[in-house]
């Protein structure tokens, strides 16, 4: 073929960008569609089972996380992940695996410095901006109550 | 019959909401570890103004597996606990609430790391 490699690499851009949309958006859906319907399943059985109300969410986050870290323990987890990118990270899912993954690549830095300090470097950022998304919240929402409002 | 519903309004739900983070992540500069963190607070924003929960209503697992579900479990934590503790609540609601899932990935992370050995890329 006879072009510049200028030319090479901007063909080589606009062929993978349309391939990409094309392949992430769909398998994005899937593999996040079937995450969240795993969930539901279990839901649907605890809720089923007559679990307390409260406890059933919490229990269908530990069932995930856990299947999530065995699935990273023997390198299944990448797998599924590369092929369905957000599909797999935006559910629970991915902040387990922000925790599991780097806990056990980490391991040769010992359990201090190595598995404990780096299992936090995205799960970290994740609890803190979550943690003060709350806090303010709850300030508005003790201002309403202050008020007289109901929240 | 109505489990299948139940069912498809998860995946579909859950699949969308994924679809969005796919689509930030091809489109915007963000990076995995950005959207996560979007996704977290903007769940506490959407929970917080009520929006999100009439979606976890539809859509079960579908509204709650994804992170904003996450970020709408702490915002209803803060929501609980100021009712029931007033000013402390703030400060106590949202992690409380967060507990069980950090707590899991913690344990799990730790004894994965104990038990197996990392892979060698």
């Amino acid at each position: 073929m006879d072009m510049s490699y200028e030319e090479y690499g901007k063909l080589v851009k606009k062929a993978s960008k349309g391939t990409k949309m094309y392949k992430t958006i769909p398998s994005a859906f899937l593999v996040g569609g079937i995450i969240c319907t795993i969930g539901e399943v279990f839901r649907l059985w605890f809720v089923n089972m007559g679990m307390e109300k409260d406890h059933v969410g919490m229990w269908v986050s530990t069932i995930l996380i856990f299947i999530t870290a065995v699935l990273t323990g023997f390198g299944i987890f990448h797998k599924i992940a590369k092929f369905g990118g957000a599909g797999t990270f935006v559910p629970i899912t991915g902040f387990a695996n922000s925790v599991v993954s780097p806990a056990l690549e980490f391991k040769v830095e010992g359990f201090v410095l190595g598995v404990s300090s780096k299992m936090f470097i995205i799960a970290g950022p994740v609890i803190v901006y979550g943690t003060i998304a709350s806090i303010a919240a709850g300030i508005v929402f003790y201002i309403i109550t202050l008020c007289g409002g109901t929240i | 019959m109505e489990i299948l519903f139940s069912l498809l309004k998860a995946f579909v739900v859950g699949g969308l909401i994924c679809v969005v983070g796919q689509l930030l992540l091809d489109f915007t500069k963000l990076n995995p570890a950005k959207i996560l963190v979007s996704f977290v607070v903007a769940g506490v924003l959407l929970g917080a103004v009520g929006i999100y929960k009439p979606i976890v209503e539809f859509a079960g697992s579908g509204a709650t597996v994804p992170l904003t579900g996450f970020g709408y479990l702490l915002s209803e934590g803060v929501r609980k606990a100021i009712n029931t503790d007033g000013l402390i609540g703030i400060l106590k609601g949202g992690l409380t609430a967060g507990a069980v899932g950090i707590s899991a990935a913690v344990l799990f992370g730790i004894l994965v790391a104990i038990i197996f050995k990392p892979k060698k890329k």
